[in-house]
């Protein structure tokens, strides 16, 4: 479904990202892991049209999207949940959500889409009316999440949605990728919570100095000598 | 008595006045980042446009509307994509700065070298003659500017926060980054934006020119007390601006009455400079940046 082909990508005269190819089939859970500053946000700028890379090609079925602008690749279907939320501040709950459906596919249907997010996320039905800005972080991460799914995605792509959360609020995170992708959403999911996430993800990558180092199925990771010493601790 | 509610009547009309000039100049802020020095240019722009458009065609000034604010805001929408749009990507913010201020020279010059130093007098058809509302008397023009005031602050508000392209401008103010992840076109949002807040100092032409001669300077006259009104309406509030307007508007003709006609602007500026040592995020802080534009 979307294809990552010999990706060279940064800001400015650096370049962070090398000779970066992954690919991501429809319907499953994939993970990109690795250390602060490895290159997994710039990887996930770049897919979404906000970095142009400068070799490399990216096709999302079977469409090349490397050159498009950020507003025309989530036209096509490819939404990211951003690092640190980036919600609009001064805007209600509500209205974060609805600018989730700005797109023109995500239109239809609005208000079923609202109901299932809310039934996910009973906290934000309860915060509604409030400005994005008054919430708790761990809210303001749901309401991200929420934000993303009115959206009506073809792909989600999550940037470390646990960052900063408590414990229990980092299970019920996870529990919502799941539930996201088991109704058929293809999920890319960024995380430093390696352990986790590859209990939940299909397949991953690990991204060391902006190249992949490692490719392999979720459990192999799991039991991969240089995973547990690196990135479990273990 | 009498005479305190003419001076304070007096004062909301001239609020209404500057409150109608700044509205544009805050959307422009708000949204794009960008102060348009040129702005003071294009109302002189739009009021040239009424005068032709009145005199030639023999038409009440107001009836010019539905030409000059299409053109006033496709003038706006230009100015965006031929000028600022492609300094947008510079390292300096100061070159959008020279920018506007480069075609408001331009533009000044254009109308000299269109009409000459002259001032051109758009017809009052009865915009001039006063009216009176109990004890005391106003221009006709006057009021509809007032009235016209209100009625932009609250088409706009309803615009921003109810409508789909609204609620995409607004997010764009907020977080462009985020608004972009969100699949709105940004740079054509600035467009609209900058179209939209030149639509609206188009409308303030269209009702100005009748009470005020036009001439190529007019613009610089009006958008000193402009930017005074938007900084202190906090910058970007639409509501603010228009509040903003009103104690300016007030305090002038307060001076003007108390302290003498020549000291208006002193007294009008000093309070401007107190205000904004004492008040720096403007006379309403954050809270009522009602448009929650920024
Ligand atoms: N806007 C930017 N301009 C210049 N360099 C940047 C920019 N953003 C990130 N970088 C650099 O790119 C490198 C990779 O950053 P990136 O944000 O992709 O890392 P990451 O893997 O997401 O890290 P983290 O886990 O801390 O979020 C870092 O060295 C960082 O300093
Ligand atoms: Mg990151």
């Amino acid at each position: 479904m979307l294809t990552l082909k010999n990706i060279d990508a940064g800001y400015g005269p650096t370049t962070i990202l090398q000779d970066v190819s992954l690919d991501v089939k429809a319907g499953e859970i994939v993970t990109i892991v690795g250390a602060n500053g490895a290159g997994k946000t710039t990887t996930l700028r770049t897919i979404v049209g906000q970095i142009l890379p400068r070799r490399g090609k990216i096709t999302f079925q079977g469409e090349d999207i490397t050159r498009l602008h950020a507003h025309d690749v989530v036209d096509r279907g490819i939404i990211l949940v951003p690092e640190g939320r980036q919600l609009f501040p001064d805007m209600t709950v509500r209205e974060n959500l609805q600018m989730g459906t700005y797109r023109k596919s995500a239109r239809s249907d609005q208000e079923s889409r609202l109901e299932e997010v809310l039934t996910l996320f009973p906290r934000v039905r309860e915060r509604l009316d409030q400005n994005a800005a008054s919430l708790s972080g761990g809210e303001q991460q749901m309401v991200a999440i929420a934000r993303g799914m009115m959206a009506k995605p073809t792909l989600l792509m999550f940037d470390e949605p646990s960052l900063g959360l408590a414990p229990i609020i980092v299970s019920q995170v996870f529990d919502v990728v799941r539930q996201i992708a088991a109704t058929g959403t293809t999920v890319l999911i960024v995380e430093q919570n390696v352990f986790t996430t590859l209990k939940v993800a299909d397949r991953g990558y690990v991204l060391e100095n902006g190249s992949i180092v490692l490719a392999d199925t979720a459990p192999a990771l799991l039991k991969n000598d240089h995973i547990r010493r690196a990135y479990l601790g273990i | 008595m009498t005479t305190f509610l003419q001076i304070i009547t007096n004062g909301l009309m001239l609020g209404g006045l500057f409150a109608i000039v700044a509205i544009g100049l805050t959307l422009i802020f708000g949204i794009v980042k960008v102060v348009n020095f040129a702005h003071g240019e294009f109302l002189m722009v739009g009021m040239f446009l009424t005068w032709m458009i009145t005199t030639r065609m023999g038409l009440h000034p107001f009836a010019s509307v539905i030409l000059v604010v299409p053109a006033m805001f496709v003038l706006g929408a230009l100015t965006q994509r031929l000028l600022i749009q492609p300094l947008m990507g510079a390292e300096d913010d100061h070159v959008q700065i020279f920018a506007t201020v480069g075609l408001s020279t331009a533009l000044m010059n254009l109308a000299l070298l269109t009409y000459g130093a002259d001032i051109a007098n758009t017809p009052t058809f009865g915009l001039r003659a006063p009216i009176e509302l109990g004890p005391v008397r106003i221009l006709t023009g006057q009021l509809y500017i007032f009235l016209a005031a209100i009625a932009l602050v609250i088409a706009l508000q309803l615009f921003l926060k109810n409508s789909q392209t609204g609620r995409a401008i607004r997010a764009v103010a907020q977080h462009r980054v985020a608004a972009e992840l969100m699949g709105v076109n940004v740079p054509r949002i600035y467009i609209l934006s900058f179209g939209l807040g030149a639509a609206c100092v188009g409308l303030a032409a269209v009702l100005i020119a009748p009470l005020y001669p036009t001439s190529s300077n007019i613009g610089t006259y009006f958008v000193l007390t402009a930017f005074v009104v938007v900084v202190l309406g906090g910058l970007g509030s639409i509501p603010g601006a228009f509040f903003g307007a009103m104690v300016i508007g007030i305090v002038d003709s307060a001076a003007g009455y108390y302290i003498g006609s020549g000291l208006r602007e002193a007294v009008v500026f000093g309070l401007f400079l107190v205000i904004l040592i004492l008040r720096p995020s403007g006379l309403f802080g954050k809270r009522m940046t009602l448009s929650h534009l920024s």
